[in-house]
This record gives structure tokens, C-alpha cells and sequence, in this order.
């Protein structure tokens, strides 16, 4: 079974739909012991950084996280849900995150050309780093749905597929079990699906 | 590089998608999610889908009807029709829309984009303008393009981001539906005038037409059209291809 991790950030009407369109037993949850009964674990998040930090940490599910992904538990951040799993963000500040993950979240204005728009919204092809069971069943160019203004950096050691937006900013990481996609999966169609499948098999 | 979208656009009316559809292959073609399966399957970018009902009853029609969509299509879901307050927000949220359309909403009352804005994100909140014409100058019309607001186009779309509104939908009154192509000149002013997405509607007849439109203006993010999907006579598959040729970046 995959838990959603519910800690009141965001829509995750498509999360849990995708998973079930895929065949996987899911549920969204923000119950301790369900979490900590649950194989796999998916963190979505929408919105500001310091916001979804913060609302982890006072519903005590950071530490809970934390214990189950040091465990070895499969655990996979969307989004903001994988911004959440480095060490810090300088989103509007300095903040925090859960430490799973080496590298920290900055800002793409000041780092990409002035002209290109940002958010950077649409689809985008991945880049492959690396080889991985998350790869099974997609290919290097696939496209993929993003939708941000910051992204991961000095991530070299988790760094596993890129996209090009003026500069290679990073689309996938994973370190052992901790995964993270910085686009939505669950927006991306078929490659989405197909990435969501992978992890449900890993 | 980022991709330019091809949205099809599908008017839902009780239950079912208005103007007539006709499709092989397809059980029932005026069936919002088996259409909504359909477009997806042939390479569709995002959906959106407007609620041309009234009354309450039929409006909760529509939320089962996009909760059904959402269950089974995993590509962006855009709503707009009667989005009046953060309450219409939250209902279409709730269902599985991904992004918000707002219109007369905002001309009523411009804060709903700001209050919006802060509670679900920019990136959920799209401002569709009707735009018009008039002596020389771009109006924005309401209430579907019937009435004339007098408010001058471009100031009102920069007005709009700037109260944060994370993408544009440009409807072109005189070029919709002549089928003569999308009003390039409206366009360009308001690619220029903003740095958010920008989504063309209005006036595609052909697959000439979205060429012209990516070509014409490097800086615009997607076509939108309805009626032409609906008939056939522009075929997904077929225009992604066409424009992948034109060296246009599509996702194929």
C-alpha cells in the first residue's frame, strides 16, 4: 500500500487517482500508524516551501518521514514535495527541509535568461544522468509537466535526469530510496503514469 | 526546450459537450470524459473544459462529471464558466482541476484574482479575457462576449498578472469562429505586455493557422481551439506532426 502523506498542502485528487488508474492500492493519509504501515510513501506539496515546512513540523509527520525513509522505506517527493526533501530552500528566505536529500532549492530568476517566463510551466523532455529502476519503463526525452520557480541544486550525488530551460535545471533525483521529481507525474500523461508505475515496483 | 501546447476546449452543457462532435471509434462523442480520453489519447496537452450551465443541480452535474474526467486523464485540467468566488475555486479544485478560469468574475471583481492568487498559487489561476475591437482599440467584453465593458485589453491583462493571475487566455471576439486564423496582431501586443503564459484563442481553421501562430509569435505558449477539434477537421495527432515538421517543439 502507498500513502499520500496529507499535511493540507495542495490538490491530491490526481495523486491518489493516478495511483489507483494504475492498479496500485493507495491512500491519503495523515494518520502516523497508517503512514508507518504503508510500503511506499508519496509526498505531494503545492505552494510555498516555509508554508508546507512548517505545517510538517507542527503535525509531527517531518520526524515520522524522517524515521521511515532512514528505515529504508521507499518515499517519493512531488514538486514542492521533493524541494522538501533537501536541506534547505531559499525561497523567500532561508528555510529548512528534511535532510534526506544533499543540495538545497534556489530561485531560477537571476540563473536562467531574462526573456524565458518563470514559472516555468509546460512540458519539458528529460535528460537521463544516470540509469535507474525508475527508467524502466520510459526514455531519455520523454516529455514531462513542470510547473515551478525554484528548483534543486549541488545535487550532484542524487542527480538522475536534468530538463533544459535555458540551463539543465534538475528534473529527478534519488539517493537509495528517497526519489524526488520536480514536475508532476500524475499531470504528465503516460510517461507520468509509466514513472509511477516504476516506483510502485521498486 | 519547453514544448508549445495544443489545448482543446470543450463547452459542457448538462452533462454533455456542446456542438456537435463526431468521431470513429468513440461510443458516445458528446460524452465529456469519454471525449476527454480521447484528446488525451491523441496527444492533447492539457483540457480545458467550460461549465455553460446555471442552475445549481446541473452545476453539481458538472463537478461529477470533472471528478470522473480527473479519475481518468493525467494531463493538465483547466475550469472556467460561473467562477465567482474562492468558494467556485474550491469546488472545481476539489473535483481535480488543475487550474481556474475566471472572466466575468474578475471584471466584477478584480480581487478575486489577488485572493485566489494567495490561497491555491499563481500557477493555479488563469485570467480569460474576451476582447474586441471597438473604434480603433482592444475592449475586453463580458458575460461570453456579449457585453462591451469599455475597459482598454492590455492594461486589464497586466493588471491581471499583477494581481496574480499565472497564465493568459486571449479569445479573440472578431477572429472566433471566422476560421481564418488567430488574431496575430492582439497576440503580439499581449505577449509583449506580459511575461506569464499566453494561450491563443480564437479563429483556428487550419493546422496553417497554428503554424503561423508559433511562428509569428516565438513568445506565445499554446493554441486553443474548440470547433475544429469537435468536427475533425483539425486532427491532434496529425498537427503535432505538422508542426514537429515546421520545427516547432511539440510533445509527440
Amino acid at each position: 500500500m502507498i500513502a499520500i502523506i496529507d499535511y493540507g498542502v495542495g490538490n491530491l485528487f490526481s495523486v491518489k487517482s493516478s495511483f489507483s488508474y494504475i492498479g496500485a492500492e493507495v491512500v491519503v493519509t495523515s494518520d502516523e500508524n497508517v503512514i508507518r504501515q504503508a510500503e511506499k510513501l508519496l509526498l505531494p506539496g503545492v505552494g510555498a516551501f516555509e508554508d508546507a515546512i512548517a505545517k510538517l513540523r507542527s503535525t509531527g509527520l517531518d520526524k515520522v518521514i524522517i524515521e521511515e525513509a532512514n528505515r529504508g522505506k521507499p518515499i517519493m517527493g512531488i514538486c514542492l514535495g521533493m524541494q522538501l526533501l533537501f536541506d534547505k530552500s531559499l525561497e523567500f528566505g532561508e528555510h529548512r527541509g528534511l535532510g534526506l536529500l544533499r543540495g538545497k532549492v534556489v530561485p531560477m530568476a537571476g540563473f536562467i535568461d531574462k526573456s524565458l517566463k518563470i514559472p516555468h510551466i509546460g512540458y519539458n523532455s528529460l535528460i537521463f544522468k544516470k540509469s535507474h529502476p525508475l527508467f524502466k519503463y520510459i526514455n531519455d526525452g520523454d516529455y514531462v509537466y513542470f510547473v515551478h520557480s525554484f528548483y534543486a541544486t549541488d545535487c550532484d550525488d542524487s542527480l538522475l535526469a536534468t530538463t533544459e530551460y535555458d540551463k539543465e535545471l534538475t528534473a529527478i533525483v534519488a539517493k537509495g530510496n528517497v526519489i524526488g521529481c520536480q514536475f508532476h507525474p500524475e499531470k504528465s500523461g503516460e510517461v507520468g503514469l509509466n514513472i509511477l508505475k516504476a516506483f510502485c515496483e521498486m | 526546450m519547453i514544448t508549445k501546447r495544443i489545448i482543446p476546449c470543450l463547452d459542457v452543457k448538462n452533462g454533455r459537450v456542446v456542438k456537435g462532435v463526431n468521431f470513429e471509434g468513440l461510443s458516445d462523442v458528446s460524452c465529456p470524459v469519454e471525449l476527454a480520453k480521447y484528446y488525451s489519447s491523441c496527444g492533447a496537452d492539457e483540457l480545458v473544459f467550460y461549465d455553460i450551465t446555471a442552475s445549481f443541480e446541473e452545476r453539481k452535474l458538472f463537478t461529477d462529471i470533472l471528478t470522473r474526467v480527473a479519475q481518468n486523464v493525467f494531463i493538465p485540467l483547466t475550469v472556467g464558466g460561473g467562477i465567482n468566488t474562492l468558494d467556485d475555486f474550491d469546488r472545481v479544485l476539489k473535483c481535480g482541476a488543475d487550474k481556474v478560469s475566471v472572466n466575468s468574475g474578475a471584471i466584477k471583481n478584480p480581487q478575486l484574482i489577488k485572493e485566489a492568487a494567495l490561497r491555491y498559487g499563481s500557477q493555479c489561476v488563469v485570467l480569460s479575457a474576451d476582447i474586441k475591437r471597438v473604434d480603433g482599440k482592444f475592449l475586453v467584453f463580458s458575460k461570453g462576449g456579449r457585453e462591451n465593458t469599455g475597459i482598454e485589453a492590455i492594461s486589464w491583462i497586466k493588471r491581471g498578472v499583477e494581481l496574480g493571475a499565472g497564465e493568459i487566455v486571449v479569445n479573440s471576439i472578431d477572429t472566433d469562429g471566422v476560421k481564418n486564423g488567430f488574431d496575430i496582431e492582439l497576440l503580439k501586443l499581449v505577449c509583449e505586455a506580459v511575461n506569464v503564459p499566453v494561450i491563443a484563442s480564437g479563429g483556428a481553421g487550419s493546422i496553417a493557422h497554428f503554424v503561423e501562430l508559433f511562428n509569428e509569435i516565438p513568445n506565445i505558449d499554446a493554441g486553443l481551439a474548440a470547433s475544429i477539434f469537435h468536427f475533425g477537421e483539425v486532427e491532434i495527432k496529425e498537427l503535432k506532426k505538422q508542426l514537429k515538421e515546421n520545427n516547432i517543439r511539440v510533445r509527440i
